[in-house]
């Protein structure tokens, strides 16, 4: 089975990823990524990637003028509940 | 405005109808909440329809909040209906993301099977990288941005969009495989300047 796995090619080993990442396997003791730096360098860089995306803040601030909005739709509804 | 940092306290009062902590629990959610609009959408008029939407259910639904939850997961929850309602709305298949959302040939993101390699080193440029999000393919962008970003398991993603856990897992792969693509780029151009 080892044999198997590690005379994998890279695409068949990356076409395995969607599965094998997060699946709580522990890919580093997969034969054909220690044996292959191109698919150890790819699977670092997604995780690079994952890890960065985790520690996004929140982009942007909603323009003042959308409370305003808000508050009139709320306004409307209030006045009007069977209009919403 | 009061300056109040008890959310437990505004929430009761916006929940009791005190306009005023209603506008509290905006000011305090508005830039997470108008930010995973963006990113899902893309689109920064759409993102502030969004915005007023999820703002509006929210003035609606705020007694049904129990507490079984933190308010902010409850509401991210709420949020991301109310922008998965919309994409359906404007006749985008959840159910069949594989077809629907499959960039077409050109853009799928290359694998790494040759060639000279160009390795993602150090930190990722946040900049960068928020760029290379919003240029993602909506599919794409939709569930990277529920993984990756807010957390969410493929399962409830599969549930959220009504699609496979395996599609879910599919999607997210391609996704960070065309975000890789995207920061080489970029790092290739900042490394020629």
């Amino acid at each position: 089975m080892t044999e198997e796995l590690a005379s994998i090619s890279c695409q068949e080993f990356q076409d395995q990823l969607p599965e094998l990442i997060g699946s709580g396997l522990n890919l580093a003791d997969h034969p054909h990524y220690r044996n292959c730096e191109r698919c150890r360098a790819l699977l670092a860089d997604l995780e690079s990637i994952a890890q960065a995306a985790r520690q996004l803040l929140p982009i942007a601030e909603p323009p003042d003028k959308l409370w305003d909005q808000i508050e009139m739709a709320i306004k409307a509804e209030t006045e009007s509940p069977n209009r919403g | 405005m009061e300056d109040s940092t008890d959310e437990a306290v505004i929430l009761g009062r916006a929940r009791d109808g005190d306009h005023r902590a209603f506008a509290q629990l905006y000011s305090l959610h508005k830039r997470r909440i108008y930010s995973l609009c963006l990113r899902m959408v893309g689109n920064v008029a759409e993102a502030e329809d969004l915005t007023q939407e999820a703002f509006l259910q929210l003035h609606r639904k705020l007694a049904t909040f129990r507490g079984d939850s933190a308010f902010s997961t409850w509401l991210h929850r709420m949020v991301i209906n109310v922008v998965l309602m919309r994409l359906r709305k404007k006749g985008l298949s959840l159910v069949s993301l594989d077809e629907a959302m499959e960039p077409i040939a050109e853009e799928r993101p290359g694998r790494t099977l040759g060639g000279p390699d160009l390795n993602l080193t150090g930190s990722i440029d946040r900049l960068a990288l928020e760029r290379a999000i919003a240029n993602l393919p909506a599919g794409y962008r939709l569930i990277f941005v529920l993984h990756d970003i807010e957390g969410y398991e493929h399962n409830e993603i599969a549930s959220m969009l009504e699609c496979s856990i395996g599609n879910s897992k599919s999607q997210l792969h391609k996704a960070r495989l065309k975000l890789r693509d995207s920061l080489r780029i970029h790092s290739r151009q900042e490394t020629r300047r």
